[in-house]
């Protein structure tokens, strides 16, 4: 398989980084702010109107089945849903218990600046790119389902019944369209312009800017920003977050430092462990001949004892 | 040993034990068979939710912690010189090496494309997992228990040649054995760091990988007991005088030492509950729980231990290695499935299927039949005639 000196490197380190050797180096010297380039989405709850228009277009850009029921029937969101292998991303519907007041928000891969999945996956099957998506490469995938353990939004799905080629699915930020130039399918799809797609930084200044404007209309805090380290995808909302499904208590520490610690330990294990084990082999052993050693010269007097005193006597005494 | 191939020929074929691992084993072909062919949804409760019910919680993280007597006696044996106890080292290796073969046999069941497992030493290695350092140690392990393994089977097959090479590496494999054993047994815990949002406050420490590791010593102190408890009942035929006479000294020496373990493991608990500021969840439903697990299978085992040391009581030794190896079995069990995903509403819980715990079950009955085959026919229990007095 070759090894070359940055994996030899990456083994020996443990590698705090998700991505490659240089990111390692990066995040040894401190704190990883994302791609500067790179693109986000902004959602922006209080424009969002339930309509599933993202839905669908999720569904066609991605070449998804149809599901059972239409995208027009509304009916579907009086269920709290999650993210399947057939759909990357859904809308719910939140009741706030004392107002009433209806609040839509949209769930999908959050895209984090540093994924929790890419650090979790033990073939290097989630690539976080330098325009913000992160990338699953089904092709190397074994199927642990480590990164659905490890994602703090439940977001990944795995095939459970597909017994030949089940994969994980999740969004791709429709990475080919940004490539091509295109908008992402369900950015493209908002009638309300509830989703807006941009570089993350613009995006950032957007949003405070509309918290500044209508301080009444938003809570003041950008849900992604900091989240797990800084998310590529971002919400502003009227209801408070916990309220539409959204942990607050996160916190900001991004996924792979929860694991480095850990990993950074491994080669002071192999470097120490052979000396130490050894070390405790060569006492004892040590101990064992010196036990053996007296316990010969202890017989060998009282052999010697035993003849001079047949010859003396007891002129020992 | 005439005595002990008699014993062989004239072992019944039909006894209910016999009966009862042949339905397991039919029943486990059959749903082995709608695993792989329907896959993993067809046979088992897990959901996007809940990716990882018992075949990780039992099969994976038990079955390691449980095989970990091999790793603790050849250490107590061949490094810290205790001389006394060789009679358990090949036993101990026995139940390590089978132990891992299971694992990685229900992984096989487990994962989703189960034909691409040496994917990440072969194809794509992914060196920031956790996962990737589990599966590394993990391979290279169970290469050290087959060669740690193999002078008995060599003998019973009298390849003296190659198994005087083997034997020569003892020390070798010894050491080996230990930096690897510590480098996986905590990494299963360290798995869980990932997931903080997850798992019970109660349950997440920063210290995961260290409560894995010192737990599995207890696991396999009290393992390598409870082995040769039910060896010593089905298998008394088998034993050489040496192996009776170290019955009961080895689980005073093993029992001793599993206390002192338990010990410093319920202080490294407590240190960790008072580190991060968690004891206010002691006075939830969870807490009540967490205490159950740490008064009544670390606590009260440690102490069992202790007493049965002190008045030189075999019996209430053999009991707390058992309520141990359940201990063991819960606190994995706690950490994957039953404290994580602890925010989930009730109804969207995971319980195993019945046929997943089939699926188990027919992994454990190959277990305990290799076993059994190996023990009634290889030098585990006896010291091979033709190699009595060497090493």
């Amino acid at each position: 398989m070759g090894i070359t000196r940055r994996s030899f490197l990456g083994w020996l380190t443990g590698a705090a980084g998700v991505a490659t050797g240089a990111k390692t180096v990066e995040a040894a010297h401190g704190h990883f702010n994302g791609y500067p380039d790179s693109y986000a989405i902004l959602h922006d709850t209080t424009l969002c109107i339930g309509c599933r228009s993202c839905e669908a277009a999720c569904n066609t850009v991605n070449n998804l089945p149809k599901p059972e029921k239409s995208f027009k029937d509304l009916t579907v969101l009086d269920e709290k849903r999650r993210t399947t292998p057939h759909a990357f991303t859904v809308v719910n519907k939140y009741t706030d218990p004392h107002t009433g007041k209806i609040t839509y928000r949209k769930d999908q891969c959050n895209h984090c600046q540093e994924p929790a999945c890419a650090s979790a996956c033990f073939v290097g099957a989630f690539k976080k790119t330098p325009e913000g998506s992160v990338q699953y490469d089904a092709s190397v995938c074994v199927g642990c389902r480590y990164c659905q353990i490890a994602c703090p939004f439940n977001i990944p799905t795995f095939d459970f019944d597909d017994a030949f080629t089940p994969k994980i699915t999740k969004c791709t930020m429709c990475q080919p369209r940004i490539e091509k130039g295109q908008l992402p399918g369900c950015v493209e799809a908002c009638p309300m312009e509830a989703l807006t797609f941009g570089k993350r930084s613009d995006l950032v200044e957007i949003a405070r800017e509309r918290i500044r404007k209508y301080p009444q209309r938003y809570i003041d805090h950008i849900y992604g920003m900091d989240e797990m380290g800084g998310t590529n995808w971002l919400y502003i909302t009227e209801t408070p977050f916990e309220q539409v499904g959204m942990r607050t208590d996160l916190g900001v520490t991004p996924a792979p430092e929860f694991t480095s610690g850990a990993l950074s330990i491994v080669p002071m294990i192999i470097g120490l462990w052979p000396v130490l084990l050894g070390g405790l082999y060569v006492i004892n052993k040590r101990r064992d001949e010196i036990d053996e050693h007296e316990k010969e010269e202890a017989v060998k007097t009282a052999i010697e004892n035993a003849n001079n005193g047949g010859k003396e006597g007891r002129h020992d005494r | 040993m005439t005595d002990r191939i008699a014993a062989l020929k004239s072992r019944p074929l039909l006894t209910p034990f016999n009966i009862f691992a042949a339905i397991i084993l039919v029943i486990g072909a059959f749903l082995t068979f709608k695993r792989f062919t329907q896959g993993i949804g067809a046979v088992s409760n897990l959901t996007d939710t809940h990716p990882w019910g018992i075949w990780i919680g039992f099969d994976l993280l038990t079955g390691v912690a449980l095989a970990a007597g091999g790793y603790v006696t050849s250490a107590a044996v061949h490094i810290f010189g205790k001389k006394e106890y060789h009679s358990a080292i090949r036993p101990a290796i026995l139940t390590g090496f089978l132990g891992y073969s299971l694992v990685v046999f229900a992984l096989l069941y487990d994962v989703g494309r189960p034909w691409k497992l040496p994917y990440p030493f072969l194809v794509s290695q992914g060196v920031t997992s956790v996962m990737f350092e589990v599966g590394a140690c993990v391979m290279l392990y169970l290469t050290v228990l087959f060669l740690e393994f193999s002078p008995a089977a060599l003998e019973w097959l009298g390849l003296s040649k190659i198994r005087k090479t083997v034997v020569r590496l003892t020390m070798l494999l010894t050491i080996l054995g230990v930096i690897l054993s510590t480098l996986h047994q905590s990494s299963l815990g360290a798995l869980f760091l990932l997931a903080p949002s997850k798992l019970h406050p109660l349950w997440y420490s920063p210290y995961l990988p260290i409560f894995f590791f010192v737990s599995s010593i207890a696991a396999g102190l009290s393992m390598v007991i409870f082995e040769s408890t039910m060896a010593h009942k089905k298998f008394e035929i088998y034993m050489d005088d040496r192996h009776k006479q170290e019955y009961n000294p080895v689980a005073f020496g093993f029992g001793r030492a599993a206390a002192l373990v338990l010990a410093a493991y319920f202080a490294c608990k407590v240190f960790g509950i008072a580190l991060d500021n968690n004891w206010r969840f002691l006075f939830t439903g969870w807490g009540a729980w967490f205490l159950f697990e740490l008064s009544g299978f670390v606590l009260l085992p440690c102490f069992m231990y202790s007493i049965g040391v002190r008045d030189r009581n075999p019996k209430v030794i053999r009991a707390a290695s058992v309520i141990t190896v359940l201990g063991i079995m819960l606190n994995r069990l706690n950490v994957s499935v039953i404290a994580f995903n602890y925010h989930v509403p009730a109804d969207e819980r995971y319980f195993p299927s019945i046929m997943e715990i089939g699926i188990t079950l027919f992994i454990i009955t190959i277990g305990i039949l290799v076993y059994r085959f190996i023990v009634t026919r290889m030098p585990v229990l006896y010291k091979h005639p033709d190699y009595e007095d060497v090493h």
